[in-house]
């Protein structure tokens, strides 16, 4: 199972990116892994304020669907529209093609406090 | 029994009721009879019931006596349609799903939408998922609701806008018409309009203007409609309306007293992930042969929880069936023939009855499908207890629903009402208004 290093965790099985004032939000290749074949995708509208660890989303597998929870609080600048006609993306390339969102921070010390790369396989060990 | 249960005595079980409360002795009940008996018993009981088999009808007001082919009993009935609920499973269920796929498929054509549901249980429940969408997709509450939108609907509305999901704020009826200028003046935080095709006094809605004033504001617009009109009026779908729903009941399902009843519910496809209830889609096998089966599932309650759009889980199976083979019976252009003579013959009842001295049409020349409101010239209720002594039932007094209209009465005319049943019912109307005739000086004060 792929956790990159470089990546935040939450313990909801989103990742995060931090690039600059902005952040970038997919859920990881375990969360695609246990879902199974994704076929829709809701995102919010750019524009709309997330909240921390409050669902900003859905995603629907074939007999399925879970929640999407904001690692940061923030705006949402940017969505994948490319999900829209390709939701499997989010099973062939979690943490690249199959991103969901751009969130405009509001304060990068929320990111510091998510998981790390190590911590969140930790989450996944009482799983696997 | 009552020694595993500890209890030494049946009365001990009453001990908590007072004695003054109890029966005392035996049940005062009639002495047992044999089966035949009571089914004799049964059948007396029912031959005081005025029914449309034996009375003519003229009752509409949501419920239609429309002509229901022998076949279509026949049909609904083999055993291999007999199920107790809605087939998940797709390995067993193929002639169900097809027939729900084809179901779908036949509403969607007739609303002029893209995506129907597998059916609601009514049209009144199909108002209130339509009305959860509206609140779902726009995330506002407020909605106006024509008051052209049939009453028991309206209720049932409300009943569910108590639980705090949306509110509702009526448009009154200008000439038996809703007006578009309080949907124009209800400012931006408007979530839907709901209105009716034709509405509930038999008015033909300017249906594109609706949808034009609540697209304006940036609302839904929420159409009902009546599926045998669909057949010669323009379906709202093709004026851009975002809800279609209604109560299928006039297509090949008997009145039985109002109910059981079955709703139908068509939406646009870009927002199918909304759509309330089942959806049977088609599909190939893994051999390339094609298939119904469930489809969309993840919208629903069993999986999406308390945040689906609908708590329905299921769809009115049977009477879904009757109104698919009553469509395939008769045809698109069987039922276009049932719209236009339901159409004919109610006009020639409205031109007829509006010769009758002191009787007016109470909505004048406001265009209307196979139902209109008389105005009498007295309280409306007598002529139709009148009436139903002479085998006639004659319409639905509007004092049922709006007490300051006493002398209106609702009159639905379908193709099974042949030319000497219409000229029977002027004729009993004439000869009734002769003896409840105004005053000359009333009827100069009513306006004509």
């Amino acid at each position: 199972m792929n956790v990159p290093r470089e990546l935040r965790y939450t313990k909801e099985h989103e990742w995060i990116r931090v690039e600059g004032g902005e952040a970038v939000v997919g859920v990881t290749d375990y969360a695609q892994g246990e879902l199974g074949d994704v076929i829709f995708v809701e995102l919010p509208a750019p524009g709309s304020k997330v909240t921390y660890m409050k669902p900003f989303g859905t995603i629907d597998a074939v007999k399925t669907v879970s929640d999407l929870f904001a690692p940061v609080t923030g705006e949402i600048v940017a969505v994948n529209g490319a999900l829209k006609d390709d939701p499997a993306l989010v099973n062939r390339s979690p943490y690249k093609d199959g991103w969901m969102v751009r969130i405009r921070l509001e304060s990068a010390d929320e990111v510091n406090a998510l998981l790390s790369a190590e911590d969140y396989e930790k989450t996944l060990g009482a799983h696997a | 029994m009552l020694e595993r249960i500890g209890v030494p005595r049946d009365e001990d079980l009453w001990a908590s009721i007072p004695a003054e409360f109890r029966v005392q002795g035996p049940l005062p009940l009639p002495a047992p009879l044999a089966e035949y008996e009571i089914a004799r018993r049964f059948e007396q009981w029912g031959e005081r019931n005025a029914d449309a088999g034996r009375y003519t009808c003229f009752l509409g007001g949501g419920i239609y006596d429309h002509f229901i082919p022998a076949a279509l009993r026949s049909i609904v009935s083999r055993s291999e349609y007999a199920t107790a609920y809605t087939p998940y499973q797709p390995e067993v269920a193929q002639g169900t799903l097809q027939v729900i796929f084809e179901y779908q498929s036949m509403i969607r054509e007739l609303t002029g939408m893209e995506v129907a549901n597998a059916s609601l249980y009514d049209g009144a429940t199909a108002a209130v998922e339509a009305a959860h969408f509206a609140a779902g997709a726009t995330g506002r509450k407020r909605m106006l609701c024509s008051a052209g939108v049939h009453p028991h609907t309206r209720e049932v509305l409300r009943t569910y806008a108590s639980a705090g999901g949306f509110h509702l704020e009526e448009i009154a009826l200008e000439n038996g018409r809703t007006p578009v200028g309080p949907i124009a003046k209800a400012g931006t935080e408007l979530a839907a309009v709901i209105w009716s095709q034709p509405n509930f006094e038999g008015v033909v809605e300017d249906g594109a203007a609706l949808t034009k004033a609540a697209h304006d504001i940036g609302a839904y617009s929420l159409a009902g409609a009546d599926p045998v009109a669909l057949a010669v009026l323009r379906p709202p779908g093709h004026d851009g309306a975002d809800v279609v729903f209604g109560e299928g009941q006039p297509l090949g399902v008997p009145m039985t007293y109002g109910g059981p009843l079955v709703g139908f519910f068509a939406i646009r496809k870009a927002q199918v992930r909304r759509l309330p209830g089942r959806l049977a889609g088609v599909t190939v096998d893994l051999d390339g042969k094609r298939g119904y089966v469930l489809t969309l599932q993840t919208r629903e309650q069993h999986i999406r929880r308390e945040r689906a759009t609908s708590n329905i889980c299921t769809n009115q199976g049977l009477m879904a069936l009757a109104n698919t083979v009553y469509l395939a019976l008769l045809g698109a252009e069987g039922l276009k023939d049932v719209a236009t003579q339901c159409l004919e013959r109610a006009h020639y009842l409205a031109d007829r009855v509006r010769e009758i001295p002191g009787i007016t049409l109470a909505h004048g020349d406001a265009p209307f499908f196979r139902e209109f409101v008389i105005r009498l010239p007295a309280p409306a209720e007598s002529f139709t207890r009148w009436a139903v002594d002479r085998k006639i039932l004659a319409g639905i007094p509007l004092a049922k629903f709006d007490r300051s209209r006493p002398n209106d009465l609702l009159v639905a005319v379908t193709e099974k009402r042949s030319k000497e049943d219409l000229d029977r019912y002027v004729e009993a109307l004439a000869s009734w208004a002769k003896s409840h005739a105004k005053s000359p000086k009333e009827e100069a004060a009513c306006p004509s």
